[in-house]
């Protein structure tokens, strides 16, 4: 089955020789549409790594990233910015909003930077902005608004037009625990919708929301859970 | 929980006979703690017995309906009123058997601490997938039952990550018998030569 993202025998190694440090060291994942998978293991363990290489912000030392089926390494610097502007969405902790522009400006800008007209990508925008109800903030500048709006902001950034690609990294952040949630609902919502999506968190709570769960260990894949279907057999043990 | 406080609380609502409590017990707990009409009926014929419920008249289809006495009121506001205590909680049979993975020789306790976190995450995502197709205003009570279970879920998952970072640092002692004071002692003295 071939999937939105493919990630085949990557590694990723930083430095050389004696002080070589192996980031990822043979991570095979496929991510269909459809699909989230939550990205688990502790500090160090390659997740952000993992992330970076997915989105094409890195380039792996061994092994091959596609996306849709083209391989990032094959592609020239123009094209993977490209690819990355009009097919992949980043969420990031620290959300990177542009102070200086409103709502949906931060939202549009990604959109012209592709060709866009301005006012298409402002009507693409507002849409988004629409999706993660954030539409009455549109033209607010990101320190008139809430931690939990601005996130709804980026997100709406990440998903405007046709990103069939959501990358998200610990997405919540900093956000109380409705607010965050209401984050992970709407990633979910997306990916329902036909995006592939990965969630790096360390948060078992938060990757409850993924299709399937792979843990990262010293930069390799240790396990991976798919939810059993019913859970009568969880709760066997309740009646007392 | 017992079912018992269960049951007075539904018919402080209004009276009922068995399969109504049934019903509205695992309705209410969004059957996640599913009932047979044998545990209704002896959990009933206890309450009468303590004077908390009455049995009322048949109805013509048969059917015992009960009602909550005063008696049965106060037991159940006593109940409201109590925190449940930790020692009352059954015994935590994961914690134990880890620990006794980590002294019983040929266990590989990293194995047993990733199959529980694979099972708990699995739970973890089903409780997850059923609070967010149950979204609606009535659903509340069912979708806080859940919250608690993936609360604890995620407890479970945090503790099991403590656990393995904690073996990393660990140095094997697996399969030595307890220690005896005088054999502590010994050690001690080998490890200053």
């Amino acid at each position: 089955m071939s999937g939105v993202l493919e990630l085949r025998d990557v590694h990723r190694t930083h430095g050389a020789g004696e002080a070589a440090v192996h980031a990822l060291r043979g991570v095979s994942l496929t991510v269909a549409a459809g699909e989230l998978v939550a990205v688990m293991g502790p500090s160090g363990s390659g997740k952000s790594t993992l992330l970076a290489l997915a989105g094409g912000l890195d380039r792996p030392t061994g092994g091959e990233v596609l996306v849709e089926g083209e391989a990032l390494g094959g592609l020239p610097a123009r094209e993977l910015a490209r690819l990355r502007r009009r097919r992949i969405g980043y969420v990031f902790q620290d959300l990177n909003l542009l102070g200086s522009l409103t709502a949906v400006e931060n939202v549009a800008l990604p959109l012209e930077l592709d060709g866009t007209g301005v006012r298409a990508a402002r009507r693409l925008a507002l849409a988004a902005l629409r999706e993660v109800d954030v539409a009455g903030q549109a033209d607010r500048f990101p320190d008139q608004m809430s931690g939990g709006q601005q996130q709804r902001v980026a997100i709406a950034r990440a998903l405007v037009g046709e990103r069939r690609l959501v990358l998200a990294d610990e997405p919540t952040g900093a956000l109380d625990s409705q607010a965050g949630e209401a984050v992970l609902h709407l990633l979910r919502r997306r990916v329902d919708d036909g995006a592939a999506g990965v969630l790096v968190t360390h948060e078992a709570r938060h990757a409850g929301w993924a299709d399937r769960v792979v843990f990262l260990r010293d930069g390799v894949l240790v396990d991976s859970t798919a939810p059993l279907v019913g859970i009568e057999h969880l709760l066997s043990g309740s009646e007392r | 929980m017992s079912i018992r406080h269960g049951l007075l609380a539904l018919l402080e609502r209004g009276q009922m006979y068995g399969y109504q409590l049934r019903a509205a017990f695992e309705e209410s707990t969004g059957s996640t703690w599913p009932l047979n009409i044998g545990q209704v009926y002896t959990t009933l014929a206890r309450l009468e017995r303590d004077g908390l419920v009455r049995p009322l008249p048949e109805n013509e289809s048969g059917q015992r309906p009960y009602e909550i006495t005063d008696a049965g009121r106060a037991d159940l506001a006593l109940w409201f009123a109590t925190p449940i205590s930790r020692a009352d909680r059954p015994r935590d049979e994961l914690s134990i058997k880890l620990a006794l993975a980590l002294t019983t020789p040929g266990v590989d306790v990293r194995t047993v601490v990733q199959t529980q976190r694979s099972a708990t995450m699995r739970a973890l995502q089903e409780f997850t997938r059923l609070k967010y197709t149950s979204d609606k205003p009535e659903d509340l009570p069912w979708r806080l039952v859940l919250d608690a279970m993936i609360f604890q879920a995620e407890a479970e998952v945090r503790w099991l990550d403590h656990c393995e970072t904690s073996l990393v640092r660990h140095r094997p002692t697996a399969g030595r018998p307890v220690a005896h004071p005088e054999a502590v002692d010994r050690a001690g003295d080998e490890a200053r030569r």
